[in-house]
């Protein structure tokens, strides 16, 4: 068996493919749906109707899809310039960090001001957590994979240490959680008594942006070229390192807006489990949209909805929710070999 | 003794019929051959004619779509590389089949026990590939890492490898490209002494001279199918040029030199080793108007001095100087602002982006300046403008701007990066193995436009391990050996053989002392 | 201070440090298979969940002891079946295979959980396997009872040690295997299936995985607990680099990473809550960290690691 590229970008084939890997992804787990003894019918309908199925529904997964299309973005736009950014989950946790240490009083300002100071103070805070990581890979030759990911595990006990220490909150009754934002630091609700909020509009905004940059910007350019082909890239004059160093303030900084918008947008606080891996399934989400800025969003109000729906159904049948994160798995697993079976075609001689 | 004359002579590999397509391509159409015992024939056919495809079938790297082999009056099932072995074949391939970190003798015993046994046999092994080594002339170490040793020693090493097998057939795929004169003498040899033992040979070459010193018989192929076959000694070195190419062989003109100023200069430069070798120490000037060739073996330099100039290797001492001025940083960025037009040596690694459109890999160089952006965005309009007139002045067979480079042929890559290099008219241009690969028109092709920059008063550097090339083109030429530079001679001064021993590094001393 | 110092010479120290040592050990001899075959597996940290889960509930369900360290092996090689399928014939990305590998093990276990075991709250136990000692080696003063008074999975961690080393230089099949991590090419060429070489490696280095999660549940524990496993996967890619690829080196790694944790617990004990307790819990992540950095420069990783290959090309 041998892949062949294909001589041009067949329709039959980026239409089929991908389907087919949502086709596979459903059986798959439709079989798992029956062997916990359920009908795998009801479970999935469950499913779409508690993602989608009304008004509140809806505004859980959109809601829920907000720190995914950050994660996502910042993923995309890593993996875009072959930076491999396994460590999202650091970046938005010290990002929420940053939110509630100067969100929860340190800082006094009309909130027009206060909450873009904060916001780019968490983005900062991202951006330099992966901006070690992307240094220790241009100077050094250490593979940002493994630091991204043991990162992660050194953040969460940082944030647990600060949770028990510095940013504990005297009336929390000994819980490891942070002193709640100030009203001025919190950003609106989209719809009054929703919980949807304007994290959802930033994250929108932000995805607009970043395709922007990709399309038209010579930096977008450059991440491109240095992806695709570092050594071509140096060899034409990019500035190859700069650029990995751009693309980890700019991934780091969008995966910190998560921690931001979770933060000061849903939760008013920071606790450990601030973040059920996002960071993670950013990744997930990424892959589904092809690292395309705009699909990012797609593909992550598609993600939250199947966590989202996921949780409902498990409520009411007697299948348990990790079901959503089998799926989520799957899904990744199917759609990165549909978009190979996409560009290459098979030849079994 | 000329045993493919002896009518009782057996013949041992025979061909029938071998047709492989690649989507639309015809890689090989309709293709017959025999092979008698103890005979060499010559496989020519220039780059891209279909020999290594068909070698690939036969070694059953790839199947064909039609076609029967037959080894030793059996067939042969295709697409697998463990029958062609036992059934007697053994394949040294162009780009070397070795694994770097392990010994030349693990490297041979490879596959040659059950994988599941729990004996190496190593003792023995040694013992056997002595035997062989110095019954062909072959020496090598067998406990020697491959990565400590010299091209010449990795081809002995892949021969052994084929006949520690038992091979009765060997193929050899472009075996000169990369050996010094006396090297090819020795393989020459080498094959005299295999052939006496019985063994047959298929000998791939593109170079006529060669397949007329060593060959039985020559067989032709020409855009995929047989153009002909030819005894050798009854075959002129023209009626086999017509054969491969189809008709006269391309020739530049190339007049006399009028040699300017000096433009470019290296003083005392050493750098780091990159594939094989750095520079030690050296000096050379280009001067306007000429053609500057660098011969030498691959592994003793070339690719630091190219990567240097490029920009890409940075100088551990010395100084470059451009236009009379001493450089103060060197980087890519720089090298092009000072107006060096560069080609690389490797098309797909480092001089495109296979998976970027054409207008976005001819933008690459000059992506910054105000023609193509503004204030950080890009002017994809002017790219895609830029992107085809560089396909209409070069001649580049493509679709349109927005291709993907991948699909282009080597030949049309080669000419989009002629065009970006030569942009703005480079009075300095470095050319690094620039027809490595290509068809005999591609690469007239890149010969007029080198000439013609040199003619317009710009100063060259062809670094080629082809000699004839550099012989053909270079008012001057210097040899590198072991990152140093012999003394430069004039067009016809040294004979091929006096560039030989230089290329092995026999009177380097010599011309050191002379350039000092 | 004396007192800090004192623990490195107690033999209960170094009990500890090998029985830490022990899971690291088979996870990084697996990945390092994987890896001088050419596929790096990022999967390794759902697979030691995977394989923790699947050895601990088959004794569980009343299975033998070693039979569960047989069903772990299985579990690990069939992801790293799925891992090896989708990287080398498919040549998908290792990377994101891998981390998809990792999230699906992980899962596929945590809903296995569930509904095998829908009823507990707290997580049932088994009985371990039990330290054995060693006749006369166990005796060597502080040497011998951290060596040799372990579990038998310890020992088959010592085993998995050199049976690597020795089939990687001294059999037909590790020569092949390590050429595959060097120049696919070179194997194909002498007539061996790359494909079937490098997912084969890749399937018995993701056993290796699985038993090393199986040694959590099974020998360091008696019980399953989600996230168990805890980085200990990131951790052994890491071992893998500072061993440069050598099993040998990489055993050094492990025991002197683990003595290094081990340690860090006796001095958290003794500081006595003067210092945060999640410094000392992060430390081994940062040495892991530091430890990439100092080998990083000179390291000479197998040549063809992450290239997938295509039959033919070159």
């Amino acid at each position: 068996m041998r892949l062949e590229p294909r001589p041009s970008s067949s329709m039959a084939a980026t239409l089929l493919w991908p389907a087919g890997a949502i086709l596979a992804t459903i059986l798959l787990s439709s079989l798992l749906v029956m062997i916990a003894g359920a009908s795998p019918f009801t479970v999935f309908w469950l499913v779409v109707k508690g993602a989608a199925g009304s008004q509140f529904a809806l505004l859980e997964t959109f809601t829920r899809a907000t720190p995914l299309i950050f994660t996502g973005l910042a993923v995309a736009v890593a993996f875009r310039a072959r930076l491999w950014n396994i460590g999202a989950e650091a970046q938005l946790y010290l990002g929420a960090v940053m939110t509630v240490v100067l969100g929860t009083g340190a800082v006094a300002l009309p909130s027009a001001g206060l909450i873009p100071v904060i916001m780019i103070a968490a983005m900062l805070t991202g951006a330099l957590t992966l901006l070690g990581p992307a240094i220790l890979k241009t100077r050094f030759g250490v593979d940002e994979v493994v630091t991204t990911l043991l990162l992660n595990f050194i953040v969460l006990l940082f944030v647990s240490m600060l949770l028990e220490g510095p940013l504990k909150d005297p009336t929390g009754m000994g819980w490891p959680q942070s002193k709640r934002m100030i009203a001025d630091a919190q950003l609106p609700r989209l719809i009054k008594g929703k919980r949807l909020h304007f994290g959802f509009v930033l994250a929108v905004v932000s995805a607009l942006i970043v395709w922007v940059i990709m399309k038209k910007t010579t930096l977008g350019y450059e991440m491109r070229a240095v992806g695709h082909n570092a050594e071509a890239a140096r060899f034409a004059g990019i500035p190859v390192n700069r650029v990995i160093a751009k693309t980890a303030l700019l991934s780091g900084g969008l995966a910190a807006l998560a921690g931001f918008s979770e933060v000061a947008g849903l939760k008013g606080n920071l606790t450990l489990d601030l973040s059920p891996g996002y960071g993670y399934t950013g990744i997930v989400v990424a892959m589904l949209a092809m690292l395309n800025p705009l699909g990012v969003i797609v593909a992550a109000i598609f993600v939250a909805g199947i966590f989202v729906g996921a949780d409902a159904m498990s409520r009411s049948a007697n299948v348990p929710s990790y079901i959503a994160q089998v799926m989520v798995a799957i899904s990744l697993l199917t759609m990165v070999a549909a978009i190979m079976l996409m560009r290459y075609r098979v030849r079994w001689r | 003794m000329d045993t493919a004359d002896l009518p009782e002579a057996e013949t041992v590999l025979r061909l029938t019929g071998i047709t492989k397509r690649f989507g639309a391509l015809v890689a090989n159409d309709h293709i017959s051959l025999a092979l008698k015992r103890g005979e060499v024939v010559a496989l020519l056919g220039e780059n891209g004619a279909g020999k290594t495809t068909l070698m690939n079938i036969l070694f059953g790297h790839y199947t064909a779509d039609e076609g029967q082999i037959e080894v030793f009056g059996k067939a042969l099932p295709s697409g697998d590389p463990n029958a062609a072995l036992a059934a007697g074949i053994g394949m040294v391939h162009q780009h070397f089949a070795l694994a770097d970190q392990m010994t030349a003798l693990e490297n041979i015993v490879l596959g040659t026990r059950p994988l599941w046994s729990f004996n190496l046999g190593k003792a023995q092994a040694r013992q056997r590939i002595t035997q062989l080594a110095s019954d062909y002339g072959l020496q090598v170490e067998p406990d020697r890492m491959i990565a400590e040793l010299s091209v010449g020693e990795r081809q002995r090493v892949e021969i052994l490898k084929a006949l520690y097998r038992e091979a009765r057939i060997l193929i050899l795929d472009e075996p000169t490209a990369v050996l010094t004169p006396m090297e090819t003498e020795a393989l020459f040899a080498t094959l005299k002494k295999l052939v006496a033992a019985g063994l047959s040979v298929i000998f791939i070459s593109h170079k006529l001279g060669e397949v007329q010193a060593v060959s039985d018989r020559v067989v032709v192929l020409r855009g995929g199918k047989l153009a002909g076959e030819r005894k050798t000694s009854e075959a002129t070195r023209r009626q086999l040029a017509e054969l491969m190419v189809g008709g006269q062989l391309p020739v530049n003109e190339i007049g006399p030199s009028t040699s300017r100023e000096i433009l470019f200069e290296l003083n005392n430069i050493s750098t780091r080793s990159v594939g094989g070798a750095g520079l030690n120490g050296v000096s050379m000037q280009l001067r306007g108007g000429e053609i500057t060739g660098l011969a030498g073996i691959s592994g003793n330099g070339q690719a630091a001095l190219a990567a240097l100039i490029a920009g890409t290797l940075e100088a551990r001492g010395g100084d470059i100087v451009v236009h009379g001025q001493k450089t103060v940083r060197w980087s890519p960025r720089a090298a092009l602002d000072c107006g060096i037009g560069r080609i690389p040596e490797d098309r797909h690694a480092t001089g495109m982006i296979g998976d970027m459109s054409v207008a976005e890999n001819v933008i690459s160089e000059a992506y910054r300046s105000p023609r193509f952006s503004r204030f950080g965005f890009l002017n994809w309009k002017a790219a895609a403008s830029f992107a085809s007139g560089i396909i209409k002045a070069y001649d580049v067979k493509c679709p349109s701007p927005e291709a993907r480079v991948r699909l282009l042929s080597g030949g049309n890559m080669q000419k989009l990066i002629l065009g970006r290099a030569l942009d703005g008219d480079p009075d300095i241009i470095i050319a690094s193995q620039p027809t490595r690969g290509l068809d005999v028109g591609a690469v007239a092709y890149v010969h007029a436009r080198l000439i013609e920059a040199r003619d317009r008063g710009a100063a060259v550097l062809l670094i080629s391990e082809d000699l004839d090339e550099i012989q053909t083109l270079s008012d001057r030429i210097a040899v590198i050996h072991r990152g140093q530079l012999s003394r430069p001679s004039a067009r016809g001064e040294l004979s091929v053989m006096e560039l030989g021993e230089l290329m092995a590094g026999h009177g380097t001393e010599a011309g050191a002392s002379h350039a000092a | 201070m004396s007192e800090a110092l004192e623990i490195l010479f107690t033999a209960s120290f170094w009990v500890a440090a090998i029985r830490i040592a022990s899971p690291l050990i088979f996870a990084t001899m697996g990945e390092l298979i994987c890896e001088r075959a050419g596929v790096l597996n990022l999967g390794i940290e759902g697979i030691m969940v995977a394989g923790a889960f699947s050895g601990w509930f088959t004794v569980y369900m009343g299975g033998d002891l070693w039979t569960g360290v047989l069903v772990a092996a299985m579990t690990g090689a069939m992801f790293g079946l799925l891992h090896g399928f989708l990287t080398v014939p498919l040549g998908l990305s290792q990377h994101v295979t891998g981390i998809g590998v990792t999230l699906l093990a992980s899962s596929l276990t945590y809903f296995s959980y569930r509904i095998l075991l829908p009823e507990v709250t707290s997580p049932p136990k088994i009985e371990p396997f039990q330290p054995f000692a060693v006749p006369l080696l166990s005796d060597i003063p502080v040497l011998g009872p951290a060596l040799f008074n372990q579990t038998p999975l310890t020992y088959l961690a010592y085993f998995t040690v050199a049976a690597v080393a020795l089939v990687f230089y001294r059999t037909p099949l590790g020569v092949a295997v390590r050429a595959v991590g060097e120049n696919p090419a070179a194997v194909e060429a002498q007539g061996i299936s790359v494909t079937a070489l490098r997912i084969g490696a890749v399937m018995a280095g993701s056993a290796l995985m699985a038993i090393g999660g199986a040694f959590l549940t099974m020998s360091a524990f008696n019980s399953f607990f989600f996230e168990m496993i805890n980085g200990r996967g990131w951790i052994a890619i890491a071992l893998v680099v500072f061993g440069s690829w050598r099993p040998g080196k990489a055993l050094i790694g492990a025991i002197l990473f683990a003595a290094f944790d081990a340690y860090q617990v006796r001095l958290q004990q003794i500081t006595g809550g003067v210092i945060p307790y999640q410094i000392f819990l992060m430390m081994p992540f940062v040495l892991s960290i530091v430890a990439l950095v100092v080998v990083a420069r000179r390291a000479t990783y197998p040549k063809a690691l992450m290239i997938p290959y295509q039959k033919g090309e070159r």
